[in-house]
């Protein structure tokens, strides 16, 4: 079978080698965590303990405020010791949740009926329980996908095991390891949709996932394993469901639009976990690679301290010229490393300083490879000119709105321009001018 | 013959009925228009540079005559354009406006600030300050990218080789375009009677200033407890200047341990004779 794909994108390197092979290694317990309340789309969740109480693993120490929010739970047992801003990877100083560990390991969750004996609703109700966010990196509620606006149905279900970011092998290795709570996860997000049709979507850069997940689906023919050509974006929703069941997403869009819910696997996983043990959304893999010693796929502890995950992967090799939190398309540089882990760290990528170039960005040569690769079918090129210009009006006629922001036109500019950062300041000045519109 | 008679008459028929119809609507449809609101453009400067924050000169001969703006709103025009204006309007000019130019409350350039991160992107401030919240430690200082330079229509402006902005007070006609374009709101207009500024805005603890920069306001309070006139204030860590009780003696200049107050307009530049 012919591996599909989506029009545009870019061909990377992908540096999977380094981590691809090594299974998935328990972190241990860290000695404290740091909780930030935002950790998805949406309102933050509102702090419900204090300085002081005593929780026990799965205590929920941030209630979700709202329908679009997700709850935080403590993710080690022991004593809260401090409730304020805390550092967060976005840059500015979050309300967040200390807990200093007391070693004990004392859980406050307890196995549920499993699968068969949970109806659609007690399933959306247990999404919203566990905190589940997607864990691809957009952190979008997960429960939310599952109310579809009125007059509108979802018919497919499909799980990202893309993983087109280079780097990453998270989710590569959650396939390999842990096929079993892959397709349970998929099932239950299949009843909680009510429908019969599920797909799992893997880049052909993973055979091995590829053939333990067709293995382990054998037995529940609703679900079709599909592979896919290595391009990125390719674990883009978007692009994910145009190369999957050949559906375009109207512009300004949802894919609930055309009928479809798109997953992650880690959140997949999650679910299962929920559904086996009752265990809320605590921990996650995280893959640390790069310009480390030891570069291996770690599950951690939600609140762990990055610095703890470098250390444990034995330290740099070298001196450290950029670190990024998630892939190096899209994830956000950082310049400190005593931030926690939240439910959307995907990865830890150090590079080198050395194999940092400092690009001078020139004028825009009107090449138009930036048009040729855009997956989304915007003029980049024009977009940056236009936002240069200040004309934002013009900037929202051609579409600005539609950019996902995943920096394949950047990668490919000849003039080293930086149009995402261009057009992400657009879009928050845009969203900005609407506020104070409404 | 004939038929060039014919085409005469009937393009003559033609030009009275149309010319008749446009007559009628030219009275009929007339819009009424202020004379002054003519009178105004013609004493404006008419660079339609927008400094008064109306459209353009029309626009503001238009708000002066129906929106009650002030007479002497055109900063570019200054005193003798308002002077025009309000004799075309009838009113007397409201003598205590004085002058205003902006100052920049910032004095940490590169040699004096201390960066998180190395910055390239685009550069723009506010583009900058969605990045972790912009490459300097200092959470309030200038970012040097030069927003308000963009901003500025009269040329008033550039970033030295200390990446800071300058303000050339002789072309600043105190606008308030730089104001307004700065994302951290580091430029204040100021008329003469504000003599001596605190250069910052940090509202962060002392040694976290010393961190992040040479020249910050640490909020030690020398200052206050030296002005004779007690116009200093200490508020959340920074001090403030009252312009009213402000003799401008120069002790705190002095006492600064931060060499952060300074006097507003430094000798040298032309209005600092003036004040």
């Amino acid at each position: 079978m012919r591996a599909k794909t989506f029009q545009g994108g870019v061909h990377l390197h992908y540096h999977k080698e380094a981590t691809a092979s090594k299974p998935i290694v328990e972190m241990p317990e860290p000695k404290q965590v740091i909780l930030p309340v935002q950790q998805h789309i949406g309102a933050p969740a509102e702090v419900c303990v204090q300085v002081g109480d005593e929780v026990k693993i799965g205590d929920v120490v941030a209630k979700a405020k709202g329908f679009v929010s997700a709850s935080v739970h403590a993710s080690i047992a022991g004593k809260v010791t401090a409730v304020g801003p805390a550092p967060h990877p976005g840059g500015r100083n979050i309300m967040a949740v200390t807990i200093e560990n007391d070693g004990s390991g004392a859980t406050a969750y307890a196995a549920v009926k499993g699968l068969d004996a949970l109806s659609a609703d007690e399933l959306k109700q247990m999404m919203q329980d566990i905190g589940l966010v997607g864990m691809g990196g957009a952190g979008f509620p997960t429960h939310v996908k599952y109310f579809p606006p009125e007059g509108k149905k979802i018919e497919t279900v499909i799980l990202n095991g893309a993983e087109c970011e280079p780097y990453l092998t998270c989710d590569h290795r959650l396939m390999v390891e842990e096929p079993e709570k892959v397709i349970l996860g998929l099932q239950a997000m299949m009843k909680a949709a009510g429908t019969d049709d599920g797909y799992i979507g893997i880049e052909v850069n993973k055979p091995d996932a590829i053939e333990i997940l067709t293995k382990a689906a054998a037995s529940d023919p609703r679900i079709k394993v599909v592979p896919l050509e290595v391009k990125y974006p390719q674990g883009e929703e978007k692009m994910l469901i145009n190369a999957i069941t050949g559906k375009v997403i109207p512009s300004g869009g949802l894919p609930v639009d055309v009928g479809i819910v798109v997953n992650n696997i880690a959140t997949a996983v999650t679910l299962a976990e929920a559904i086996l043990e009752g265990k809320p959304l605590i921990s996650r893999i995280v893959t640390v690679t790069g310009a480390v010693k030891n570069p291996q796929n770690l599950r951690v502890r939600l609140g762990t301290s990055v610095n703890e995950l470098v250390d444990y992967c034995q330290g740099f090799t070298g001196t450290p010229g950029r670190i990024v939190l998630g892939g190096p398309m899209t994830g956000p540089a950082q310049y400190r490393l005593d931030l926690p882990v939240t439910k959307t760290t995907s990865g830890v990528l150090v590079q080198d300083r050395g194999q940092i170039k400092l690009l001078e960005s020139s004028p825009c040569v009107r090449c138009a490879r930036c048009v040729d690769v855009c997956p989304y079918n915007l003029m980049p090129c024009m977009l940056g000119s236009a936002i240069e210009a200040g004309d934002l009006t013009q900037a929202e006629n051609l579409g600005i709105m539609d950019c996902r922001e995943c920096g394949s036109c950047t990668f490919v500019c000849p003039a080293c321009r930086p149009i995402v950062q261009t057009i992400k300041y657009a879009k928050s000045k845009i969203a900005a001018q609407k506020r104070k519109n409404s | 013959m004939n038929s060039i008679i014919i085409a005469s008459v009937m393009l003559a028929l033609m030009g009275i009925l149309f010319g008749t119809i446009l007559a009628f609507a030219s009275k009929k449809f007339a819009v009424e228009n202020d004379p002054r609101i003519d009178e105004i453009i013609a004493v404006l400067p008419g660079a339609n540079c927008g400094a008064c924050g109306f459209p353009g000169c029309s626009g503001l001969a238009e708000a002066i005559v129906n929106g009650g703006a002030p007479v002497n709103a055109c900063p570019v025009g200054k005193a003798p354009c308002a002077q025009k204006i309000a004799a075309i309007m009838g009113v007397e000019v409201d003598e205590n406006a004085k002058p205003r130019f902006a100052r920049l409350l910032c004095q940490g350039g590169k040699a004096e600030r201390v960066d998180r991160y190395y910055y390239m992107g685009v550069a723009d401030c506010a583009a900058a300050q969605l990045l972790n919240g912009g490459p300097k430690l200092c959470e309030y200082g200038c970012l040097g990218l030069g927003n308000c330079v963009r901003s500025c229509k009269f040329g008033a402006m550039r970033i030295n080789d200390n990446m800071l902005p300058e303000i050339d007070i002789d072309k600043c006609t105190g606008c308030g375009a730089c104001a307004k374009a700065c994302p951290r709101s580091l430029i204040k207009l100021v008329d003469d009677s504000y003599r001596v500024m605190v250069r910052c805005k940090s509202h962060s603890k002392g040694p976290e200033v010393r961190k992040a920069c040479k020249v910050g306001c640490i909020g030690c309070g020398i200052c206050a407890k030296n002005c004779p006139a007690n116009a200093i204030t200490v508020t959340d860590f920074l001090a403030e200047i009252n312009p009213e009780l402000c003799t401008a003696c120069g002790i705190c200049v002095e006492k600064c341990p931060m060499k952060t107050i300074k006097f507003t307009f430094e000798t040298g530049e032309a209005k600092a004779q003036v004040v």
